[in-house]
């Protein structure tokens, strides 16, 4: 547990050693305005602007940052301003993923909002000639009986100029709960009119005078292929075509490529299929599904690899004195991002600065490499900010970036935009790994759970793309925190180990991805599945059994601030749950209920969540309708409660999508369902019935965007084995599987 | 060059014959609301009106509207004001949005034809059009609401 811990306080670290990330650098009187800190500032006119560095890709995230600060401040709403920000060193630390964003932003933001309130009820009580005690801040101005001013007018009269050390600002009292007029009570969304009549800029949409399109023609594997002929007799026949260049890459990002420029994108498109370019590949090229699983096999069958990420002592002692044990294993599939906007950016050179626009989910992350590909300072590169059509963690990876930047370079720095297709973008995703996963269970008297292990294999995004983030177990070995998440959860089960192991057949095949949720989204299926196996192997309820093992002893007590209450607190959302979804209640032949509980993503941050599924499953063919998912979460305060649903409704479907529509399979080093006329994501007529329900709370907010895509698919196999006594152990479910399921 | 009338305005555009008229409505015209999302008509994000039908733009070749009227996103309502985009925000529909446009088009289309769908009639007319957000259910909830006005036809 330890190890995770540090995860995140190392996380933390580096993020503030990057920068001034979560410093606030010394504010300033502002041109015209005031910024207390730099995360916002005052006009004269009253406008608030605050500076968002979360990319807006559908968590409405802008809105729910403003109304943080905003209430803090005691503004008035209507005049505060969302700006989402181009990368700039002084915001250390950008990145958009983990489901961090409310969690991270609500303490820092907060205190930046008390502060500016502090200065200025200060200063408008001097332009008032009232003391500060007798005044309060309200909707934007600072009120004193009958008298008032407002920000606006505090500032323009140069009245307030006070600034903060972070010391004061980390020690900046908040408002109480009981005081809170914007968070927690219904706001639109302010991101939302331009979504519904075509005025909001996304990636796809930025333009510059004078542009050129691009598409790059994409090597047979991910890594290691080299051009060795380009023949470009057939794409000069199409009208507009430019050029075809083999790209240069120092940082190794875009091995491969050759991009095939045009007067219009419809020109660079023809011109790359009419292309033909001759590759030495690399040497995943024959590489499949079943070579990647094989391998994960064959790694947790070696004791000597992985990383210990729980490693409590006492295991195999346990076993050997256990009076019944149970093993399963339990495998997932390839899955695709299919974000509906092809990746894509904008780069050229203007005025000795690089610029990338595009909509990216960690700028920081991608600066680096476009340093390292380009040959520039990163200080001499920026990254213009867009509405994302689509992230999910496709776009925590920006490699697309590179490929745009180094197309710029090879002209001279002339804009180019560059745009994948569909099947570029899935040939060039960074997919959910595939994953393999032994968990086993040693029983003592009376059914008692005496020691668990899980064996966790996969790739592994983090190794591939941000090793720094990567904490060591207990035997010293590295692991990536985001890939194991989840196993090391909250139920006493006596003597635990947790084993990582990175599948290096899948880093070498593919750029493994953060996939919404990433880890949790595989160690969730076995750890579920499995409870449910363990408790009717110990011929108990599956709820009375999850329910004494979150008994919140040990280091499942919890602590302050995020993880209070600690198993508690989940154990109080499965109660829920089982009373909300109709737990032990006779259903129709055929159907189930099945439950599945998880704490989000990670022990530092715990979204404690709870799922029942009701699924009717035909016999004959197998197949399994899902017709109700009821869902608990308890994600301490909610900020943004229309928000949040939303988020909710989003990932539960997200993860009843992964469980039964989606998930493909490498072939010949590439997956092999490039478009969505073989890939299947769940559509309007698929949707079940949704019962979404939060634990009112005051508690410190944690995340959101991905904890329900955690115990859908779980919840599902559950049901299905409650239905017909089918046990399904590979997601995606299959009817073929549920069939030969049943005849097992 | 290919005339046709875009959102009641007479434009010739360059884009050969045979592409895709997205590419023409998008990247000559300038009119970015539609969007580019699966090349094969399998998403719907760039669903335009043609005569008042939805069609795929990414795979309606530009000859196929010579001397016809294309509406897209921009020109559904000149204040942007349709019952469906009021219903979009009343239900705070979108997520990412980037589907958007497609699925108030398509949604557009069903509503002048059949002004209150059942809701099997509304799956069966959303169907092409995939939110990979998943918002669906604001999404169907926002027809209905349109409907239930009766002044989305």
């Amino acid at each position: 547990m330890n190890a995770i811990a540090l995860s995140r306080r190392s996380f933390l670290v580096t993020a503030t050693a990057a920068g001034a990330a979560f410093a606030f650098a010394a504010p300033a009187e502002a041109a015209g305005g005031y910024e207390p800190t730099i995360w916002y500032s005052i006009g004269k006119d009253g406008t608030i602007t605050v500076h968002v560095i979360r990319a807006e890709m559908g968590q409405h995230v802008g809105t729910a940052i403003a109304r943080i600060v905003a209430d803090e401040l005691e503004a008035d709403w209507s005049k505060v301003k969302i700006d989402h920000v181009d990368s700039d060193p002084k915001w250390g630390l950008m990145v958009t993923g983990g489901s961090w964003s409310v969690w991270q932003s609500y303490p820092l933001y907060s205190q930046a909002g008390a502060a500016g309130r502090t200065a200025l009820i200060e200063a408008g009580a001097k332009l008032l000639g009232v003391a500060p005690g007798d005044c309060v801040a309200r909707n934007g101005a600072v009120v004193a009986g009958k008298t008032s001013i407002g920000y606006g007018d505090i500032v323009a009269k140069g009245g307030v100029s006070r600034t903060f050390t972070p010391e004061e600002l980390a020690k900046m009292p908040v408002k109480p709960a009981a005081e809170r007029r914007m968070i927690g009570k219904p706001a639109p969304a302010r991101d939302i009119p331009g979504k519904t009549n075509g005025k909001g800029v996304y990636g796809l949409d930025a333009k510059v005078p004078g542009m050129i399109y691009a598409r790059p023609k994409l090597p047979p594997t991910r890594n290691g292929a080299k051009v060795t002929a380009i023949d470009d007799t057939a794409a000069k026949a199409v009208p507009g075509f430019i050029k075809a260049v083999a790209l240069d890459d120092p940082s190794g990002t875009v091995p491969g490529w050759v991009m095939v420029y045009g007067e219009t994108f419809v020109a660079a498109d023809r011109a790359a299929d009419a292309l033909k370019v001759t590759w030495t590949p690399g040497d995943t090229a024959k590489v499949s599904e079943a070579d990647l699983q094989k391998h994960a096999g064959d790694l947790i069958a070696d004791a000597s690899k992985g990383s210990l990420v729980v490693n409590d002592d006492g295991v195999d002692a346990a076993f050997a004195a256990a009076k019944s044990t149970l093993e399963a294993t339990y495998t997932t599939a390839t899955a695709l991002h299919f974000q509906m906007e092809p990746v894509n950016a904008l780069a050229f050179e203007k005025d000795g600065l690089f610029e990338i626009h595009t909509g990216n989910q960690w700028q920081s992350l991608a600066l680096p490499w476009l340093a390292q590909a380009l040959g520039r300072k990163p200080e001499t590169i920026v990254l213009r900010t867009y509405l994302l059509g689509g992230g999910f963690g496709r776009r925590l990876n920006g490699d697309y970036a590179v490929g745009a930047a180094l197309a710029s370079k090879a002209m001279g720095g002339k804009p180019v935009k560059m745009v994948l297709t569909r099947p570029d973008d899935t040939r060039f995703d960074s997919p959910r790994s595939p994953s393999v996963q032994k968990v086993r269970m040693a029983f003592g008297e009376g059914g008692r759970v005496t020691a668990m292990t899980h064996d966790a294999c996969a790739g592994w995004p983090t190794e591939v793309m941000a090793p720094f983030f990567m904490p060591k177990g207990a035997n010293g070995v590295a692991f990536d925190p985001f890939a194991i998440n989840g196993a090391n959860h909250w139920y006493s089960v006596g003597a635990h180990r947790v084993r990582a192991i990175s599948n290096d057949l899948a880093s070498r095949t593919f750029r493994p991805g953060w996939l919404r949720s990433v880890g949790p989204g595989w160690t969730n299926w076995a750890v579920e599945s499995f409870m449910d196996e363990a408790a009717h192997a110990a011929g108990a309820d599956p709820l009375a059994f999850r329910l004494k093992m979150l008994d919140a002893t040990g280091r499942n007590a919890g602590s302050a601030p995020n993880a209070v209450g600690g198993a508690k607190r989940q154990a109080a959302v499965l109660k829920r749950l089982a009373d909300k979804a109709g737990w032990g209640k006779p259903l129709p032949a055929d159907t189930g209920l099945g439950i599945a509980t998880t704490f989000g993503q990670e022990r530092d941050m715990p979204t404690w969540v709870a799922c029942g599924a009701r699924v009717k499953v035909d016999r004959a063919t197998g197949a399994a309708k899902v017709e109700k998912l009821t869902l608990v979460a308890d994600c301490g305060t909610v900020v943004s409660p229309d928000g949040a649903l939303a988020q909710m409704q989003g990932a539960a479907l997200w993860g009843l999508s992964l469980a039964l529509f989606e998930g493909t399979a490498f072939e010949n080093g590439e997956p092999k369902d490039l478009n969505l006329d073989s890939y299947t994501p769940l559509r309007m007529t698929d949707v079940p019935d949704l019962d979404i329900e939060f634990v009112q709370s005051d508690l410190a907010p944690v995340g959101l965007g991905e904890p329900a895509t955690t115990v859908v698919g779980p919840a599902i196999g559950n049901a299905i084995f409650n239905a017909v006594g089918a046990r399904v152990r590979h997601l995606p479910i299959r009817p073929e599987a549920v069939k030969a399921a049943l005849k097992a | 060059m290919t005339s046709f009338r875009l959102n009641g305005r007479e434009v010739s555009v360059e884009t050969p014959e045979d592409a895709p008229l997205l590419w023409a409505i998008r990247d000559e015209a300038g009119l970015t609301g539609t969007k580019f999302g699966c090349g094969i008509a399998q998403c719907g994000a760039c669903t335009v009106h043609v005569e008042g039908q939805a069609v795929r733009a990414c795979v309606t070749p530009v000859s196929a509207v010579a001397g016809l009227s294309v509406v897209t996103i921009e020109g559904l309502d000149p204040k942007g004001e349709h019952p469906l985009q009021k219903a979009w925000v009343e239900t705070q529909a979108p997520q990412c949005g980037y589907c958007q446009s497609g699925q108030i088009m398509q949604a557009a289309a069903l509503l002048a034809a059949t002004p209150h769908p059942t809701d099997a009639e509304i799956e069966a007319a959303m169907a092409g059009n995939l939110c990979r957000c998943m918002a669906y259910v604001r999404i169907k909830d926002a027809i209905k609401l349109a409907a239930s006005r009766g002044t989305a036809a």
